[in-house]
């Protein structure tokens, strides 16, 4: 195997009715996955807020993961095409921005499908760390100040 | 009693939000009457010297407007920002970097390329740069450094006071400037706008669908504009659903959608990210396939939604490839 040891750190949104069930089925089966997802519990893939996904990038994610019901099963109606619709404009964004398109993923893991959370959270922490790290420039001025510039003249 | 003192400068910007303030008209007359303008560079005869021999904190207000990206656009903002009282972020560039911000899109290599060797209008045979330092018969000529990224003002001084818009309306400068005279400021970081959508102003709003579903995009030269109903329903990118209020929705009035020169309300961080959230909500398609061609016809989706804040957003710029970062890392 190869020497990389890059650890990605990934955050998963993952709506409760199906995704986070799943990924709770995941652990009483028994199922081990990557220990690189950090999932975090919406009500619904519809909440997901594009913000969310840049401001985990932002604060040191390297791919974001969301997990909402298959279509037609939202159990809001219409909440994960919502989250479809959105997640493809913000790709679309990211894509100009360097963003590759493998750090942003939406899957659709039904509460029963346990296997499906251990499998895409293993598929994604490789993919990721054959990509490496996401590395965001901070906005700050990099040169130095001019100190006293003013007095200078 | 001695009239306070105000300056305005300019950094990054195309000179629209000077223009901004002569467009007070007789207004400006009444400004003149409170207050003394000690600094000017576009229209009055002060130099920079003026600015350094007044006294730190002298200037009630200085008035900046344009994102900051060279060296010397720096070392006035910090300049000013010693000698004022109150530094009001001017007009969209300064609030979050407005259009020259989408220079952030490319490395500032790329763009001196571009612009001294590339262009096909060029007659440069000697492929000559811009250099900070260059020696001449005379002796040695200097120039301001071009900075890795474009920031706002608040990137690189405190900033008190936010007046966005491109330019800003004339009736948010008419009463900031009130507001400053009379002291009666609002908290400092206030957006000196009404904190509520665009679409609370827009003459158009009483004709938007309870339920608004665009089945395609279209762009302004695409489409027979209806001149009364709502913009979004008629399937052209209007942002007013994201957009802060405060221009008595003068593009939507004007027969063009909102492109966002406001900026957010006080609720969001990432303005572009609310954008194209609001877009994406109102895209009447649920198939995989169908959303994508829907988003593919969308021209330059971060001009689109970034187009007057990339340097304020969470990302802040393009992301440099790693390869493309181990040429760039000796500084």
């Amino acid at each position: 195997m190869s020497e990389n040891h890059f650890q990605p750190k990934i955050v998963a949104f993952f709506c409760t009715w199906c995704t986070y069930t799943a990924a709770d089925l995941t652990g009483i089966s028994r199922l081990t996955y990557a220990p690189n997802v950090r999932a975090i519990r919406l009500m619904c893939s519809g909440r997901l807020d594009p913000q969310f996904v840049l401001a985990a990038f932002r604060h040191g994610a390297d791919g974001v993961l969301i997990g909402g019901c298959h279509p037609g099963d939202c159990h809001y109606q219409q909440g994960n095409y919502k989250a479809r619709r959105r997640v493809e404009l913000l790709r679309a964004v990211l894509r100009d921005l360097g963003v590759e398109d493998q750090r942003l993923r939406i899957e659709w893991i039904s509460a029963s499908e346990g296997e499906k959370v251990q499998r895409v959270c293993n598929e994604m922490t490789e993919e990721l760390r054959g990509l490496g790290p996401l590395r965001l420039e901070h906005p700050q001025r990099q040169a130095v100040e001019p100190a006293g510039a003013g007095e200078a003249r | 009693m001695t009239k306070p003192k105000i300056a305005f400068y300019w950094c990054a910007s195309c000179g629209g939000c000077e223009e901004a303030v002569v467009d007070l008209g007789e207004g400006l007359l009444a400004v003149v009457e409170l207050v003394e303008v000690a600094f000017w560079p576009v229209a009055l005869d002060f130099k920079r010297q003026d600015v350094e021999a007044l006294d730190d904190g002298e200037l009630a207000a200085a008035f900046i407007n344009g994102a900051v990206r060279t060296s010397e656009q720096e070392e006035m903002a910090r300049l000013l920002r010693r000698k004022s009282a109150a530094v009001v972020a001017f007009g969209s560039c300064a609030v979050s970097g407005g259009v020259p911000g989408l220079a952030n899109l490319y490395e500032s290599r790329d763009i001196l390329d571009l612009v001294y060797r590339e262009a096909p209008s060029l007659q440069n045979a000697e492929g000559t740069l811009p250099a900070e330092e260059s020696h001449v018969p005379e002796g040695e000529l200097r120039l301001p450094s071009f900075g890795a990224s474009v920031c706002t003002l608040d990137q690189v001084i405190d900033v008190d006071y936010y007046l966005p818009g491109c330019p800003p309306p004339t009736g948010l400068i008419a009463s900031a400037v009130t507001a400053l005279v009379d002291g009666k400021l609002p908290p400092k970081g206030a957006v000196l706008a009404p904190d509520v959508a665009l679409c609370s102003e827009c003459p158009r709003a009483t004709t938007k669908p309870d339920k608004l579903l665009v089945q395609a995009f279209r762009r302004p030269h695409q489409a027979l504009i209806d001149p009364d109903l709502c913009l979004l329903a008629q399937g052209l990118i209007c942002l007013g659903p994201a957009t802060r209020a405060g221009c008595a929705a003068a593009c939507p009035g004007g027969n063009m959608p909102c492109t966002g020169c406001m900026g957010p309300t006080s609720n969001v961080i990432d303005y572009g990210a609310k954008a194209l959230s609001a877009i994406a909500s109102v895209l009447d398609a649920d198939d995989e396939d169908e959303i994508a061609a829907r988003v593919a016809e969308i021209a330059d989706p971060v001009g689109t939604f970034y187009r007057y804040s990339l340097p304020a957003s969470l990302l802040h710029r393009r992301v440099r490839p790693a390869t493309e970062e181990k040429e760039e890392a000796a500084p």
